[in-house]
């Protein structure tokens, strides 16, 4: 049974790393649905969020290979509904001042905020589960939509266990030293 | 390997050296003593310091060249071949040669020239994206944009290529890279935390493992290159004969397991023994060891062994489950589970079950037609009397291929080489190089078709350089044979671009100044491979062998061992 997986992958945050998991992806024949790339409480670490439809064993198979990538450091997938999942997302739609408090009635209903507004326009900013920025675009596209641009997936465990700590690999002692080392050494 | 360590590039540290001076010291700390490459524009400044290390540089004549004779280098002493190109084509040239060693598993350090930094992403003269290019066939790959870098990425290099799954690495080093200066620290400590292979396997996963074994009534043992790489060979036996289990090989494992012994069932898949397949077909239990079910090994996947348990050890986590399901999977090496393993193991004897397999066994036909022309079968039998079955075998691909890993009974680990995984006709000549390098001691003789010869014959002029003593047999049949044998029995025998032509092998061999004989009798085989043995030196031998014959048995791809199809007896 195909279904969506969420995967959260800590790698090292050397130069090529997103290339060399795109180009696994598609190797292996696997669609991406959403990609974010960001940085960690580490600075040599990115966290990847993925969110990928396949089967569960296919699935498993690409984590495995996920993990063959040498700046991989930690793979886990993560249960969407033990987890708080987020999209961020930019609406830019035609507003006149006959349509603008409609529109701002929508916003408030989905706690979204309007971020820029011009005599014929306004930019909206979104955050949540995808379900909900989905329902709220396709509630303003009424008013006519200009432009969307979404973010993709960022997803975390609930509770007080942390299933992808980018400490638990570098301390903070370590990036500092590294961090000097590196100045010495440019230095000759 | 280790032992040179301390005796070498300690002096330097501490100093100032340039790039390429870096990459040497680094080299020799390795454990490096020969290279395999081409100069260029970019790699200039590599190549003039190396006229101060003492390595063995080997001019070949073609790159790809060079990266297949550094994978042979690889492949037989375990330890990783080292070759280097300059940037663009020279780069280029090696791809077939990396993905050759990358899908076969074999350790592989590959040095390339880039322009300088300042001009890549220009499309600069001969600039190529080498480490985009090869992502997909090498295990890691570096840029190295600072000459800061080089110790540290040097030394990842190394590790990585030669631990775990052993696989090629690329380090691309810009001309200023090389140029540069900077301190050489060898001491530096490795940070890799995203690699760190498994080597041990789980102990209850390998209780269990024992307790299937021990309940199995026809178990068989697949032993793939993995036993090979990790050297497991005596544990293998040690495992087989306590516990009466026949073995079965692929074809990068030939050589795990003695084809001599009562256990051995040689080689499975689509020209496996008959008897190799039909015990798998049967099996209740089969332990698969360092092996990745490709499926020229397995045929149709849902009906590979079908009635076993399956155990699967491998060092590769991602191999386990791949193509094939499981029953209980071990991550680790070879060598390591098999020796817990054998611990829990209890002493049984399956005779019935292995005396049943012995009725599957078919008589091989070896082609023994005297006073005709030579078969390819007869040659190999007759080498292996001459070789005494000790020799070193490196074949090329096609028929040649299935020729040689079948009859030549092979009872040693590593020799018998060959390209599986990515089937690179043109590989055996320059992998022989390698071969023959790393194991000066060793008689070693590369088995080609005429089509794969022709693909790498320059290197000849290598091997004459060199001096290698080379025994180079060619199976001239004037077909690209296997692909003729495929339009014979899949394609109504329609000879599409099959025929091949080539050159009078006995006077291009002259041309190199290597002496070389034509057989065109079966009665004259055995004594020409006596006198090619006893000759000193690169010596060839062509063998003209019957145009169309095939090799068999053959189970279609994608199909099963019903399905087989044999020699037709009146041939
Ligand atoms: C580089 C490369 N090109 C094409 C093939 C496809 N191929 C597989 S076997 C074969 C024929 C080999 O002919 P030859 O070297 O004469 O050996 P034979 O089968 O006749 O023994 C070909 C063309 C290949 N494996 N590798
Ligand atoms: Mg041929």
């Amino acid at each position: 049974m195909t279904r969506s997986h969420t995967i959260v992958a800590l790698v090292e945050d050397r130069k090529g790393v997103l290339n060399r998991v795109v180009s696994l992806f598609r190797r292996r024949g696997f669609n991406i649905e959403s990609l974010t790339v960001g940085r960690t409480d580490v600075p040599q670490i990115s966290r990847m969020t993925i969110v990928i439809h396949g089967t569960d064993p296919i699935v498993e198979q690409l984590v495995k290979q996920l993990y063959k990538l040498i700046e991989v450091l930690k793979v886990s997938e993560v249960n969407v509904e033990e987890s708080v999942v987020r999209e961020l997302a930019l609406i830019k739609v035609n507003a006149t001042a006959s349509t603008r408090s409609e529109i701002m009635q929508i916003v408030d209903i989905y706690r979204a905020n309007i971020v820029d507004v011009t005599r014929d326009s306004v930019v909206i900013e979104v955050t949540g589960p995808q379900a909900k920025v989905d329902s709220l675009v396709s509630l303003l596209r009424g008013f006519g939509i200009k432009e969307v641009a979404r973010t993709g997936h960022v997803a975390m465990i609930r509770g007080s266990m942390a299933t992808a700590r980018a400490s638990t690999y570098f301390q903070e002692s370590d990036w500092k030293n590294a961090a000097a080392t590196q100045t010495t050494s440019d230095s000759y | 390997m280790t032992s040179r360590v301390s005796e070498v590039g300690g002096e330097k540290a501490g100093t100032r050296l340039s790039g390429s001076q870096i990459v040497c010291e680094s080299l020799l700390r390795a454990g490096v003593d020969v290279l395999f490459g081409i100069p260029g524009g970019a790699a200039i400044p590599f190549y003039d310091v190396l006229l101060e290390y003492p390595f063995r540089h080997v001019l070949v004549r073609h790159e790809q060249a060079a990266a297949h004779a550094a994978d042979g280098f690889g492949r037989a002493t375990g330890r990783p071949g080292v070759c280097v190109a300059t940037s663009g084509p020279g780069a280029t040239n090696l791809v077939t040669g990396i993905a050759t060693a990358f899908l076969d598993s074999s350790p592989m350090v590959i040095i390339t020239a880039q322009v300088p930094t300042s001009y890549i992403g220009k499309d600069a003269f001969q600039e190529i994206d080498i480490t985009g290019i090869t992502l997909p066939i090498t295990k890691h790959n570096y840029l190295v944009e600072s000459v800061h870098e080089v110790g540290r990425v040097m030394k990842e290099a190394f590790h990585i290529a030669g631990t775990g799954r052993p696989g090629p690495v690329l380090v691309d080093l810009p001309k200023n890279v090389l140029t540069d200066h900077s301190i050489w620290d060898p001491v530096e400590p490795l940070k890799l935390l995203g690699y760190r292979p498994t080597l041990f396997g789980h102990r209850a996963q390998i209780r269990r493992a024992a307790q299937m074994i021990n309940g199995a009534r026809k178990p068989v043992i697949v032993a793939g290159r993995g036993v090979i790489i990790s050297g497991a060979s005596e544990q293998l036996l040690k495992l087989a004969e306590t516990a009466h289990i026949p073995v079965a090989t692929t074809l990068l494992g030939i050589g795990a397991f003695p084809e001599t012994h009562d256990l051995s069932l040689g080689m499975l898949g689509m020209h496996g023994e008959l008897s190799a397949n039909r015990a798998i077909s049967e099996a209740d239990v089969l332990l698969a060891l360092g092996m990745r079910y490709d499926d020229r090994a397995t045929g149709k996947v849902s009906a590979f062994a079908p009635n076993a348990q399956i155990i699967h050890v491998d060092v590769d986590p991602a191999e386990i489950g791949k193509n094939v399901r499981v029953n209980i999977p071990i991550v680790g090496d070879v060598k390591n589970t098999l020796s817990v393993l054998i611990n829990e193991i209890s002493p049984a004897d399956r005779s019935d079950w292995v005396a049943e397999i012995e009725t599957w066994k078919t008589i091989p036909r070896n082609g023994q037609i005297l006073n005709g022309s030579p078969t390819a079968e007869g040659v190999m039998t007759a080498l292996r009397d001459v070789t005494k079955g000790q020799a070193m075998i490196v074949t090329d691909v096609g028929q040649n291929q299935m020729w040689a890993a079948k009859n030549y009974c092979y009872t040693r680990p590593n020799s018998f080489i060959s390209s599986g995984g990515l089937g690179t006709m043109g590989f055996g000549l320059p992998a022989a190089i390698g071969v023959k390098i790393g194991c000066p001691d060793e008689d070693v003789w590369v088995i080609s078709g005429d089509g794969g010869f022709q693909m790498n014959l320059q290197e000849l002029s290598t091997i004459a350089q060199e001096k290698l003593e080379l025994k180079i047999i060619i199976l001239n049949n004037g077909y690209l044979g296997m692909v003729r044998q495929w339009q014979e029995l899949f394609y109504h025998s329609r000879y599409s671009q099959t025929k091949i032509t080539g050159p009078d092998y006995v006077k291009l061999a002259e041309a190199y100044g290597i002496p070389a004989y034509r057989v065109e009798k079966a009665e004259d085989v055995a004594s020409t491979l006596e006198k090619v043995a006893r000759t000193p030196g690169a010596v060839i031998a062509e063998f003209v062998i019957p145009p169309e014959a095939n090799v068999f048995p053959m189970i279609p791809p994608g199909a099963t061992i019903e399905d087989s199809l044999f020699e037709e007896e009146d041939e």
